[in-house]
């Protein structure tokens, strides 16, 4: 969609916003943990529905990537990838399996490095927990279930770890 | 001969599959120790067939037996079903050829995976490839529900912390002991965004990869760009690298690993050089190419072995090698899982 696209190749505002709607989500924190996640999700749910589906094509996952990925939905893969393009991706940067669209991660990598996010695209995202999915993202956002470890390990990881240069010290042996 | 059972057992004198040894970060693996040493390391992929036929897979077996440290055995191969690359893998367990059990997350949820990770691991399967794997709408079940339950990051992950800290994916602990793996992962240098893949590689060896395949190279000044990113990051010193390379039958199948199979990058120079060659002369062409852009990745630094994937052509594989210098295979002082070499 040319509109969706062009706010999202010039990401800031769609930033902006989202910055507000978070500042707003962990205000009300408290009233969510009151109602709990389901009850908060029937409420805010209808109008997240709204305006993520029409500008983002919202796939109702519940643990959001989008700031990560350059307010592009990685969801909309069709392998649902949540670390990074496949190997698939057509020379044009194009989607292997639907090629009349762009690779949401070449979109989004691209679109990620204009945001202060930019990191971002080092982090190792977890699996998603599918028993989230359909619930309100900016309650589990705001409740913070969402993007949670996986197996053993808790807190998050970086590719940066194993980059020289990077934050983290590198491994020994391979 | 006839039945399964004794088309199974191995020819040679087959080596006793080797008992694990937990925290031992994948030291049965004989394509670890050759990387460890600092030897140049050849894996070769074997194709289990689409039919229940064991002599298929024992044919294949016998030509392409001590071409290669370790055998990958693809899983479900371009979306197509296959035999499983379980079961080809224990054949090669008894019949003393080191398999590189791959598991893609196209076809089962984390529980099926780790399941069958553990069964991987209870018939002493050193060595395994996690892939996020092609999508079922290019194979013969495009009608089929695609998976993809985790990604294959997140897979290399899960494989690592059942190895180093015996838990499985929702962090209970596995009992009694955990599985030893040599845990591989893929990358393709050709595919868009360029600059991003030597990034993603580096999340992989976060996520616990120890050895790298990636897609054929055919590019190779692409490849070598790609290289001099993954060195300048270090990642050569934390992840071994095997570079795919593999023979091309005819020009008809180049043209079609051009145009039809997605992230293949094959120069239109390769398809001109085979074109208006005889049948005999493009297969010639085919290998020699394959063997030329061989002794080039060979040199780069970084590259610490091969990986030759001749699809639908095994009968190449040990033309490539010999021309190549890489057969015999070296010799492991002190070798636990020692290969069963061929008689002759």
């Amino acid at each position: 969609m040319p509109i969706r696209d062009y706010w999202q190749d010039r990401p800031a505002g769609l930033v902006w916003t989202w910055e507000a709607t978070a500042a707003l989500l962990r205000w009300m924190r408290p009233v969510f943990e009151k109602l709990g996640m389901e009850r908060s999700s029937k409420i805010v749910k209808p109008p997240e529905e709204l305006v993520k589906g029409v500008l983002f094509n919202c796939q109702n996952c519940a643990q959001c990537l989008l700031h990560y990925n350059g307010m592009t939905c990685p969801m909309n893969c069709p392998k649902q990838l949540r670390n990074g393009p496949c190997g698939g991706v057509r020379l044009n940067g194009k989607c292997e399996v639907k090629p009349e669209m762009d690779c949401v991660w070449v979109l989004g990598i691209k679109r990620v490095q204009k945001t202060p996010y930019a990191k971002e695209m080092y982090r190792l995202n977890p699996p998603v927990d599918w028993r989230l999915e359909g619930q309100a993202s900016w309650v589990t956002y705001a409740l913070e279930r969402d993007l949670i470890s996986t197996g053993s390990e808790t807190g998050v990881r970086y590719a940066t770890e194993a980059i020289r240069g990077g934050n983290g010290s590198q491994k020994e042996d391979a | 001969m006839s039945g399964a059972t004794s088309t199974v057992a191995a020819p040679a004198a087959p080596a006793e599959p080797a008992p694990i040894q937990t925290g031992l970060n994948g030291a049965n693996s004989r394509l670890a120790r050759v990387l460890r040493a600092g030897k140049f390391a050849v894996c070769v992929e074997i194709s289990p067939p689409v039919g229940p036929n064991p002599e298929a897979i024992q044919r294949e077996m016998n030509t392409l037996r001590g071409y290669a440290e370790a055998y990958n055995v693809t899983d479900n191969q371009s979306a197509m079903v296959h035999v499983s690359s379980l079961a080809v893998s224990i054949m090669l367990m008894q019949a003393g050829m080191e398999p590189v059990v791959q598991f893609t997350c196209r076809d089962r949820n984390r529980l099926g995976l780790q399941g069958d990770l553990l069964s991987a691991s209870v018939f002493g399967i050193p060595n395994v490839l996690a892939l996020s794997g092609d999508h079922p709408i290019w194979g013969d079940h495009p009608q089929c529900k695609a998976v993809y339950d985790i990604d294959s990051t997140n897979l290399i992950r899960v494989i690592r912390m059942m190895r180093d800290n015996q838990v499985f994916e929702n962090g209970k602990q596995i009992p009694r002991r955990a599985p030893d793996f040599f845990i591989g992962a893929v990358e393709n240098p050709f595919a868009p965004p360029f600059d991003y893949r030597p990034i993603r590689l580096a999340k992989k060896v976060v996520a616990g990869a120890q050895f790298i395949q990636t897609q054929l190279v055919y590019n190779v000044p692409r490849f070598r760009e790609f290289m001099k990113r993954v060195v300048d990051m270090g990642l050569h010193e934390q992840v071994y690298i095997l570079a795919g390379v593999g023979p091309i039958r005819s020009v008809r199948v180049a043209e079609y690993m051009a145009n039809q199979v997605a992230g293949m990058d094959v120069p239109e120079s390769i398809i001109k050089r085979m074109q208006g060659l005889s049948k005999e002369d493009q297969a010639k062409a085919g290998i020699d190419i394959c063997c030329e852009v061989a002794d080039e990745v060979r040199q780069i630094e970084g590259v610490k072995g091969l990986h030759i994937m001749a699809v639908a052509w095994p009968a190449a594989v040990p033309e490539v090698a010999k021309n190549l210098g890489l057969y015999p295979r070296p010799e492991l002082e002190d070798d636990p899982v020692a290969e069963a070499q061929p008689a002759g």
